[in-house]
């Protein structure tokens, strides 16, 4: 099947641009890069690893922090990790939560080994019919410009955005792995008090 | 409300559970249904003031508690002793970022168990969670297990701790069929 043609970091950029106060979940490997090569900020909160984690700990914020909008930004092969996480979701049913879904069909952490993605497992359907509120797949940078319109508009429920990008390695932007700090200071941006 | 007091807590530990995670600030649970933990699931769907959440497997419930104390709730999770081993990698979660959590854990395999499937995992239990980095408590009886999980809960969520309270199966008893 063909990769995407999107420029990763271009599209976060977009994202993150338009972002309007949301907090945003990345996770491990390239999206944490994409994310932090934008800007280090108190309202994200980066993972380095508990692959398949990143959607979940975006709904745990969204349950949490139902006046703001959460944005998980993450990778095929996390989200595929995850796949249970969609009908845990859908059910959850959380009206603040979107997933983006950075999908360049190959595990470019690790060797860019071929993933499900590009085998055919289409994962904004799965999330469709688990019953996500909106599923959308981009493949060009201008529908990411779109869609930044559309986020800020009220929700029914869970959504998800599957952005195809080009598959390759760039420089690696790297984000502080000290995981109290991220934490701590994530929590200072809400107004919580450190232990 | 409390609906222990004067109980036989050999009989209403779950309830009493329930006092416990209310007075201890609990606002939010994730569980994979255990025969044992029946009652308090119940009893924390059933409250507006608890948001809750049905997991396809145990790990999940492990990120989603790390996300909601990042967004101010305080989270537990309800499991059997099975669905430990699931949650393994996704532990580090919590452990590495100091994270509150607090897994209240029903064990089975262990005691007039008449599932052999069900032992190893039991056998293993205590051993992957502090393998991991999480601290076990157990609990033999309601009484020690109020006051177990009471404690835990102030290990937990005043001190950044990550805590398992293993539920013994004697306590429970025999599943019945």
């Amino acid at each position: 099947m063909n990769t995407g043609t999107i420029d990763r970091r271009e599209a976060v950029a977009k994202l993150l641009d338009a972002r309007d106060g949301a907090l945003v979940v990345t996770g491990l490997g390239s999206a944490s890069y994409d994310v932090h090569a934008h800007g280090d900020t108190d309202d994200n909160y980066y993972l380095w690893g508990a692959m398949g984690g990143a959607a979940l700990t975006g709904l745990g914020i969204a349950q949490a922090q139902t006046a703001k909008r959460v944005m998980v930004i993450t990778g095929d092969g996390e989200m595929l990790m995850a796949f249970g996480a969609f009908a845990t979701i859908a059910v959850a049913a959380p009206k603040n939560l979107d997933i983006i879904v950075l999908d360049n069909q190959h595990f470019g952490e690790t060797g860019m080994q071929d993933s499900h993605t590009g085998m055919g497992i289409d994962l904004s359907e799965i999330a469709k019919a688990s019953g996500f509120s909106e599923t959308r797949i981009l493949r060009h940078l201008h529908q990411v410009d779109q869609l930044c319109k559309d986020l800020p508009k009220p929700a029914n429920g869970p959504r998800l955005f599957v952005l195809k990008i080009e598959a390759k390695n760039i420089p690696r932007s790297l984000p502080p792995r000290d995981a109290t700090y991220i934490k701590t200071r994530f929590r200072t941006h809400l107004g919580l008090a450190p232990c | 409300m409390n609906t222990s007091i004067n109980c036989d807590l050999s009989l209403n530990w779950p309830s009493a559970l329930y006092d416990v995670l209310k007075s201890a600030g609990v606002g939010h649970m994730s569980y994979v249904p255990d025969a044992g933990h029946t009652t308090l699931i119940n009893l924390l769907n059933g409250d507006r003031h608890v948001k809750t959440n049905v997991l396809t497997t145990e790990e999940e419930g492990v990120a989603i508690a790390t996300g909601a104390w990042l967004g101010g709730l305080r989270s537990v999770i309800l499991m059997q002793s099975s669905g430990v081993g699931n949650c393994i990698n996704m532990l580090s979660l919590p452990v590495q970022t100091r994270t509150p959590l607090l897994m209240l854990v029903t064990m089975r395999g262990e005691w007039n168990e008449f599932n052999p499937w069900q032992v190893p995992m039991g056998k293993a239990t205590q051993a992957t969670l502090e393998a991991i980095g999480v601290t076990v408590l157990r609990a033999e009886t309601g009484e020690d297990l109020i006051e177990i999980v009471e404690q835990a809960a102030t290990m937990a969520y005043e001190a950044d701790g990550q805590i398992a309270v293993l539920i013994g199966q004697r306590l429970l008893g025999k599943k019945k069929w």
